[in-house]
């Protein structure tokens, strides 16, 4: 499967946080073939293994994207057959009306999000957001059969098929953080001809966009000696000021902040300026925000990093990425496993 | 299908190509002679066995949209919205622009860098943009232009149960009953006239009657439906799935109630069901039809459709069928009984 198959394929899948189990086929089929073994822990995260050439015992790298996608859940019927519903993830309710979504009943119903029309609204409603509780979602069913085919508490997810725009660039849903995984099958594709002497642990992780949990115990299980998050950070658009983005087409993101090992982030920079590798520099002021959170203070405490994939409109079904930036996250990624040595891993316990 | 053709081809207020070639082709393949007028209206007549009375049936083919009004330096898009879409609409929605349908994306700051109380309210239009993902103007304007059209990208689909979803509705499916129609021979002269730019002010519609100049007219719309949550029931225009609504009145017209009789009574023989559009707002071509001329006896029949203007519409493929025959029903009483008394 090529990485565009994959980008494609998982970004149609369904797996809202605490859900994701729908993916675990399309995963392990696009892993399978470059990995040595494909494991899951107890909340669902799928740790995929591929060992090193190294004499051991050989260091550890974890590199993490998580799958679960922000999503809707059922919490009410309405007379005439509609449904209420609240969000799962952060969603900002304006991007909802008029939206088009699958609830994920006895079986995948298309909808749509819906209001009061606004010719019934008064002068003043009119000018301000519909507030997500007045929103429903019309499956076009009658009361009795919406009943049948839909519980409270079902799922429902943004319904959006991924779009090529110009410039190698896709737009679609849940590219948060499913570009992530693309990546890291891209970096494993590199690493095939590159043999490092590390053990590379690439984890798909649940429930990320409500706490990073997957984070929290998958890297638990794991205890590497080197955690890299590899997630999404925010495009350039119009409106927000340079520093404050990454721009697309200029490669990834590199972390930095209370949540980075600032040798892990030196390392990151040395290497892409010796391979030719466009980077960003990305300062954060919190630790939040990523699985880097979660990895950072498992255990004993575990040096992490963080590779952010530019990605416009986050948390929407128009999320866009450019292809070439994930390409060149991947190269960055296998570079940074490839120098990864014991003298290296040895070196980040002293400050 | 015919509706799922209709719905998807794009045509903005007076961008109407895409939408007016396949009505024309369709049209033509239906035994009618097509004209075309210096808007860009259809007019689509099969002439009849005894050539009178002249009935027209209208239905507008134009759909509410954006329209590019400028070309950033980054390659964004600026726009202005093609009739009355309600802007909080717009965010976070795919689209297609121009006569190439280039893929945007009508973009949004991420809810991740907002103040709390941004989010209270709407994005104003001033902050919204699509992008296509050209990285400047210059590659830009290679793709798109100053004035295209751009259209929502919504496919049409079945739902589960009878519904359907799609967008441009309001008026696709009144060209879907014209079409139907033009299937028929009456002894009468039927024209069938698919309007343009209804939506920025029923500019078409009147035209095209002044042309036609028919004895009587139909106008067949997409109509708000009003059977939603949170509205109470007096203020429910139209409710989806039970038949077609007829219009007492709106903004526009009051509809000649010799028609709307012969109409009524039409149901009531054929045991066709039909509702009442029963809130007067709005105005359709059947207002600028009655008062061309010396004025031409019009009435309205209506789909209810949920959320018209918007990217997604939802309606009753068995509405749309009462409607056909209802509206076949009237055409072939005008060959049986003659026009109504009064018209």
């Amino acid at each position: 499967m090529t990485g565009k198959d994959l980008l494609l394929n998982l970004s149609r899948g369904v797996g809202v946080s605490g859900y994701e189990q729908g993916l675990l086929p399309l995963i392990k089929s696009a892993f399978e073939p470059l990995v040595d073994r494909i494991e899951q822990d107890r909340l669902g995260n799928i740790i995929m293994i591929k060992e090193g050439r190294g004499t051991p015992p050989r260091p550890k790298v974890m590199l993490a994207a998580h799958m679960d996608e922000i999503g809707l859940i059922i919490t009410a019927y309405e007379k005439g057959g509609f449904l209420r519903f609240s969000s799962i993830g952060g969603i900002d309710e304006r991007i909802l009306l008029g939206q088009e979504v699958v609830v994920h009943g006895r079986k995948d119903l298309v909808g749509v999000i819906g209001a009061k029309p606004p010719h019934i609204q008064e002068k003043d409603e009119r000018k301000k957001t519909v507030k997500m509780e007045d929103l429903f979602i019309d499956v076009g069913l009658e009361e009795e059969t919406c009943k049948q085919l839909v519980a409270i508490g079902d799922m429902a997810t943004l319904k959006q098929d991924p779009v090529l725009l110009s410039n190698d660039r896709y737009a679609g849903k849940a590219l948060d953080d499913r570009a992530g995984i693309v990546t890291m099958l891209l970096c494993l594709q590199l690493l095939e001809n590159l043999g490092p002497e590390a053990d590379v642990y690439l984890m798909a992780t649940v429930q990320e966009e409500v706490g990073v949990r997957g984070a929290t115990t998958g890297t638990y299980g794991i205890v590497p000696d080197i955690g890299i998050a590899l997630d999404v950070g925010h495009g350039d658009i119009p409106g927000l000021p340079e520093h404050e983005v990454l721009p697309l087409g200029k490669g990834p993101g590199i972390g930095l902040g209370p949540h980075v090992h600032p040798a892990i982030y030196q390392r990151f920079t040395d290497l892409a300026e010796e391979w030719g590798i466009s980077y960003t520099p990305e300062p954060g002021t919190s630790p939040a925000g990523t699985d880097a959170y979660a990895i950072q203070i498992t255990q004993g405490g575990i040096p992490t990093g963080l590779i952010s994939l530019p990605l416009r409109y986050m948390h929407t079904p128009v999320e866009t990425l450019h292809w070439p930036d994930l390409e060149a996250a991947a190269r960055l990624l296998a570079m940074f496993i490839c120098s990864v040595d014991r003298q290296f891993v040895e070196g980040l316990r002293c400050f | 299908m015919l509706l799922a053709q209709l719905s998807e081809a794009a045509g903005v207020s007076g961008q109407e190509t895409e939408i007016r070639e396949l009505i024309k082709s369709l049209a033509r393949e239906r035994g009618s002679e097509v004209q075309t007028d210096a808007l860009g209206n259809v007019i689509a007549r099969k002439p009849g066995r005894r050539g009178k009375p002249v009935v027209m049936l209208a239905a507008h083919m134009d759909e509410v949209g954006l329209m590019v009004t400028g070309i950033e330096k980054e390659g964004f898009l600026r726009f202005r919205p093609v009739g009355a879409v309600d802007e909080r609409v717009l965010v976070a929605k795919h689209v297609r622009v121009g006569r190439d349908k280039v893929p945007g994306v009508i973009g949004c700051k991420p809810v991740h860098l907002q103040e709390p109380d941004e989010r209270k309210e709407p994005i104003k239009l001033k902050d919204l943009y699509i992008d296509i993902g050209a990285k400047n103007r210059k590659e830009a304007e290679k793709l798109v232009h100053l004035g295209d059209g751009v259209v929502f990208a919504t496919r049409f689909e079945r739902l589960e149960g009878s519904l359907v979803k799609g967008k441009a509705f309001d008026d696709r499916v009144g060209c879907t009953v014209l079409l139907d129609l033009l299937q028929e021979q009456y002894d009468f002269d039927l024209v069938c006239a698919f309007t343009v730019q209804e939506e920025v002010g029923l500019r078409g519609a009147g035209v095209a009657a002044f042309t036609v100049s028919p004895d009587i007219a139909l106008v067949i719309e997409g109509t708000t439906a009003g059977d939603v949550p949170d509205i109470p029931g007096h203020k429910q225009s139209t409710i989806v799935g039970k038949g077609p609504a007829l219009t007492l009145m709106d903004k526009s017209v009051i509809p000649s109630k010799p028609l709307l009789e012969r109409l009524l009574e039409v149901a009531k023989l054929r045991d066709i069901e039909t509702q009442f559009r029963r809130t007067t707002t709005g105005g359709t071509d059947a207002g600028k039809i009655r008062l061309t001329k010396g004025g031409i006896p019009v009435a309205g029949v209506s789909l209810p459709c949920r959320y018209i203007h918007s990217p997604v519409s939802i309606m009753s493929l068995a509405d749309l069928e009462k409607a056909t025959r209802l509206v076949k029903g009237f055409l072939q009483s005008i060959d049986e009984q003659g026009l109504p008394e009064g018209t």
